[in-house]
């Protein structure tokens, strides 16, 4: 058994942000992590980081941007406090030697992007998130902080106490992949969960291949409610092969949509008149489809997107990177001819309820980065607005757990915040194939303990107990999923990901959403059925693979049964019969409980005031 | 917010009601583009049937020290459907998930980001991820694990002693003096940081590192990418003068820049272009100014 103060798991942005923080604080920290550090899509970020930095700028506008963005979804202390702290997450990257692209005064250049009143996006040409992955891992190394790289976290330690609110998170448990070692990771005082995205529930996405949606799962299955998991973020400007992404800061430096008829769409048919192609995500990715829906996207499938008129020289300096990916990844040079493009999932707006500090509704456990759901980005994330949350929500989540004194948070977390029962009714049965049934599958069920299980193992809210248990649940499952015979995952995992793309895209409709229900139940009863055809314990990846398989299951299901519960039309969720924000009924968040393997829905209120500034939702028109 | 659609559909109705009888664009645009969209069909169609049978072969390095039949490395052929745009990765993906799933190798970003995926491609380094198949010209595909490298298992290669190389230039900036206050950034000159630029980029892929010659015969040989590392943060001018002698003293030493003979199989390899010969040159060169030569 290995310990630790705090345990992160996950080291992207957010772990080594949190990580950072805890060590600052005098904590004793580990980073456990499946990839290596500098192998975390984070180094995938392109485009930029927002924040306050110049005369005529202020946090203020910068929250009033982030809160109109998120159509009214987000939760003002959330987002205050991210606006206020995220100038000095930025100079502090920058001290820490971050190679932003730079002004001719020697300051760090900032540009406009999508959303945003002011031009507030610093950016280090067109690979921000790789300088700023490996400028925080360069600190990590400096400050001699443990890293536990290629341990794949299978597990939390969590004990079980029948109301979620009051269980208790010891640690974790994780999977060496080089050795197959599986062992306990004993958290003295918290485990931050910095896991990342969940595109992999998607076919078409410019997530890596390692955003399966762990934490987010672990965290779900634990009893952490879900928030407005169906505000997913489709990117409007990907690759059509790969999902490669193209950066909003090829629009932002003036780069322009075409269709088929080589009208600039985004003027010419009225999708946003004054913004253009640098209104939100979510409008430009309606557009886009709405133009190839009505015959005029190019091979009925993309549009394009121009750059050529900056001239080389701009191209070149600002946006050199673009030229690669699109020449690598589509073959076109976008010197010479424009780049085509379409909408991909991109983003998770919902995760983890977190409060501001970044903590659980179980003790001891905290959230940060996109697994977490603090409500910063509401039903819509402006770009560049990600890698300012996982620096200031993951230093304030690695702070918190290490001891640091805070403030108490004002956003409620945990089924004590809610408000109102949810109403959905799905075709199929969700959750777990046999929830509270004590003969569940080990292999199956995620490592999750059986409602009856909990009942018959009363000793299991003791620390030391709780992780040894955990240890050796963990251990059973994985070598039943080694011993058994069955199929291949690889097969279940691709039927859920085209169901998703097809039936919870951009534009969704009720027997679409049911349809996704139906095929991702399919998938779960497939899923029963898997096993690891590799007996060995040196780097078993079909291992690591069929079970993450079981965690792209749950996220992609709450997503849907989100998107099926929200009966309305705001920032990214797009509903066919309901096609009118409505603020009386849906200014509330989302939330999904597990409940021991039968999802339960139900609503909080959203904060549309803080400490600080009250906002008063407002049409959100570009 | 809602009236995106309807809005279109307006306008489509005003093209059509201003010339009632005679063609509109709007009609003539649609028609030429229809006739645009049966050729691309016609094309694909015909690209289809001509392709349809086009398939690629994979021979790939296997070594499992646990597995009965694997211990003794072996090579496994693997038959793929080629499509336009496929990488080496798609095809190893493609492999893994449909004939054997124990085929192992490690990649995430699939854009040439994370660095996982450094191969030895038909006989020589690459990144899958960036590797079109249609640009390889051989009929059969070979792919091995990096050479110089230990093998763990198929394509993955113990990093460890790659990590440890980069670790041991002291790989984070480290300013001898900065702002004081929290809210202000440092200076740099657009052309200092247009020096280091191509340096920053580095993937720590380790292909650099398994091409090297030097580096196969000399263990501990600092290699390409840490040195390159160390270039990075000696030419940064946020970090002052003597942080810069400190690292120049630490790439000087036995087995630092001085070894390298300038035989270029890194920058050739390099999946970022970075120009590492010369970066270690330059180095030499610093070293040689500051007349702290001591090998
Ligand atoms: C292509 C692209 C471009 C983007 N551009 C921008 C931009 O310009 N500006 C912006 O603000 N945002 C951008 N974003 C969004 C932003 O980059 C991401 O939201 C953010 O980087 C996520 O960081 P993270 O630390 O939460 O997760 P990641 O960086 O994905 O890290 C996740 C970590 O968790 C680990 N992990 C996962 N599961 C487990 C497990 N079970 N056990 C152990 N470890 C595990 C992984 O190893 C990894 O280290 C972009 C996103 C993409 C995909
Ligand atoms: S210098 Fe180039 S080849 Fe070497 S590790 Fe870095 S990216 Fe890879
Ligand atoms: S998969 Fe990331 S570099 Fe190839």
């Amino acid at each position: 058994m290995h310990e630790h103060d705090v345990i992160v798991v996950g080291a992207g942005g957010a772990g080594l942000r949190a990580a950072i923080a805890a060590d600052e604080e005098g904590a004793d920290v580990a980073l456990v992590t499946k990839l290596h550090p500098v192998r975390s899509h984070t180094g995938a970020a392109e485009g930029g980081i927002n924040a306050a930095l110049r005369e005529g700028d202020d946090w203020e506008l910068h929250a009033y941007d982030t809160m109109k963005g998120s159509d009214y979804l987000g939760d003002a202390p959330a987002i205050d406090t991210f606006a206020q702290d995220a100038p000095e997450e930025v100079v502090q990257i920058e001290h820490w030697g971050m190679p932003f692209s730079r002004e001719d005064d020697g300051r760090v250049s900032q540009r406009p992007f999508g959303g945003m009143s002011f031009p507030r996006t610093t950016y280090a040409g067109a690979e921000t998130g790789h300088h700023l992955l490996h400028t925080m891992y360069e600190q990590v190394v400096k400050r001699g902080i443990e890293v536990y790289d290629e341990w794949y976290v299978t597990n939390l330690a969590v004990t079980d106490h029948d109301d979620p609110e009051e269980r208790h998170c010891h640690g974790a448990v994780a999977y060496e992949i080089a050795t197959g070692n599986v062992e306990g990771f004993w958290a003295r005082d918290g485990v931050i969960l910095a896991t990342g995205g969940l595109g992999q529930a998607f076919d078409h996405t410019t997530n890596a291949v390692a955003n399966t949606g762990d934490g987010c799962a672990m965290a779900y299955r634990a009893g952490v409610p879900m928030e407005d998991m169906e505000m997913i973020q489709f990117h409007p400007t990907t690759l059509p092969s790969t999902g490669v992404l193209i950066s909003e800061g090829v629009r932002g430096e003036g780069g322009i949509l075409y269709n088929d008829e080589e009208e600039r769409f985004m003027f010419e048919h009225g999708y946003a008149n004054n913004d253009g192609e640098l209104a939100s995500r979510d409008v430009v990715s309606r557009a886009e489809l709405t133009e190839v829906n009505a015959g005029r996207g190019i091979e009925d499938e993309y549009v394009d997107l121009d750059m050529r008129h900056l001239g080389e020289e701009r191209i070149l300096d600002r946006l050199e990177n673009i030229l690669h990916l699109a020449e690598d990844f589509e073959g076109v040079d976008g010197l010479d001819e424009p780049m085509p493009v379409k909408p991909g999932q991109h983003y998770a707006m919902g995760g983890i309820e977190t409060d501001e500090n970044g903590e659980t509704c179980i003790s001891g456990l905290y959230a940060a980065g996109e697994t977490a759901c603090v409500s910063l980005h509401g039903a819509n994330r402006l770009g560049g607005n990600a890698l300012p949350e996982l620096l200031v929500f993951g230093a304030r989540a690695g702070h918190h757990a290490a001891g640091k004194d805070m403030k108490t948070a004002e956003i409620q977390t945990g089924r004590s915040a809610k408000s109102e029962d949810g109403d959905v009714e799905p075709p199929v049965e969700p959750g777990a194939i046999e929830a509270g049934s004590s003969d569940g599958d080990v292999a199956a069920d995620g490592g999750e303990r059986s409602s009856s299980d909990r009942r018959s193992d009363a000793a299991m809210v003791e620390p030391k107990e709780t992780l040894e248990h955990t240890v050796r649940q963990e251990r059973e499952r994985i070598e039943s999923l080694l011993e058994a015979d069955g199929i291949n995952h690889a097969e279940v995992r691709s039927n859920v990901q085209e169901t998703m793309t097809e039936n919870v895209n951009v534009f969704r409709k009720e027997e679409s959403l049911n349809d996704a229900l139906r095929d991702l139940r399919r998938a779960r009863e497939r899923y029963e059925d898997v096993a690891v055809a590799d007996p060995s314990r040196t780097y078993n990846t079909d291992l690591i693979h069929t079970i993450e398989t079981r965690n792209i299951l749950d996220v992609a299901e709450a997503i849907t049964l989100g998107a099926l519960a929200r009966e309305e039309f705001r920032g990214a969720h797009w509903r066919a019969e309901f096609q009118e924000r409505r603020d009386e009924e849906w200014i509330k968040h989302t939330m999904l409980a597990w409940d021991d393997g039968t999802p339960e829905l139900y609503y909080k209120p959203v904060l549309l005031e803080s400490q600080w500034k009250e906002y008063e939702p407002k049409e959100r028109s570009y | 917010m809602s009236t995106i659609e309807q809005e279109t559909e307006t306008e489509e109705t005003t093209d059509e009601s201003a010339e009632p009888t005679v063609e509109s664009p709007g009609e003539r645009r649609r028609a030429e583009k229809q006739e645009r969209a049966q050729a691309r069909e016609d094309q694909r169609v015909d690209e289809e049937i001509d392709h349809s049978e086009e398939t690629i072969t994979l021979k790939v390095f296997r070594y499992d020290p646990e597995v009965e039949g694997k211990e003794e490395p072996r090579f496994d052929d693997f038959t793929v459907p080629f499509h336009k745009g496929m990488t080496v990765l798609d095809a190893l993906i493609y492999s893994r998930d449909h004939y054997d799933s124990s085929l192992t190798f490690r990649h995430s970003c699939r854009q040439a980001v994370c660095g996982s995926d450094a191969l030895f491609i038909n006989g020589r380094q690459r990144l899958a991820c960036k590797t079109q198949i249609a640009d390889l010209d051989a009929g059969t595909i070979r792919i091995e694990p990096l050479p110089h490298q230990e093998v763990v298992k198929d394509l993955v290669v113990d990093m460890e002693h790659f990590y440890d190389q980069m670790e041991a230039v002291e790989p984070y900036f480290d300013a001898d003096e900065l702002p004081d206050d929290e809210l202000e950034e440092q200076r740099q000159d657009r052309e200092n940081r247009e020096k280091i630029k191509m340096s920053t980029r580095c993937i720590w892929c380790g292909a650099c590192m398994s091409s090297c010659n030097i580096a196969a015969g000399d263990n501990e040989y600092l290699g390409p990418a840490a040195i390159n590392k160390a270039y990075r943060f000696a030419m940064d001018e946020r970090e002052g003068e003597q942080r810069k002698q400190e690292r120049l003293r630490i790439i000087e030493q036995e087995h630092g820049v001085w070894r390298c003979q300038t035989q270029f199989s890194c920058t050739e390899v390099c999946p970022k272009d970075i120009p590492l010969t010369e970066h270690i040159q330059e180095l030499k060169r610093e070293a040689v100014k500051n007349n702290l030569k001591f090998w």
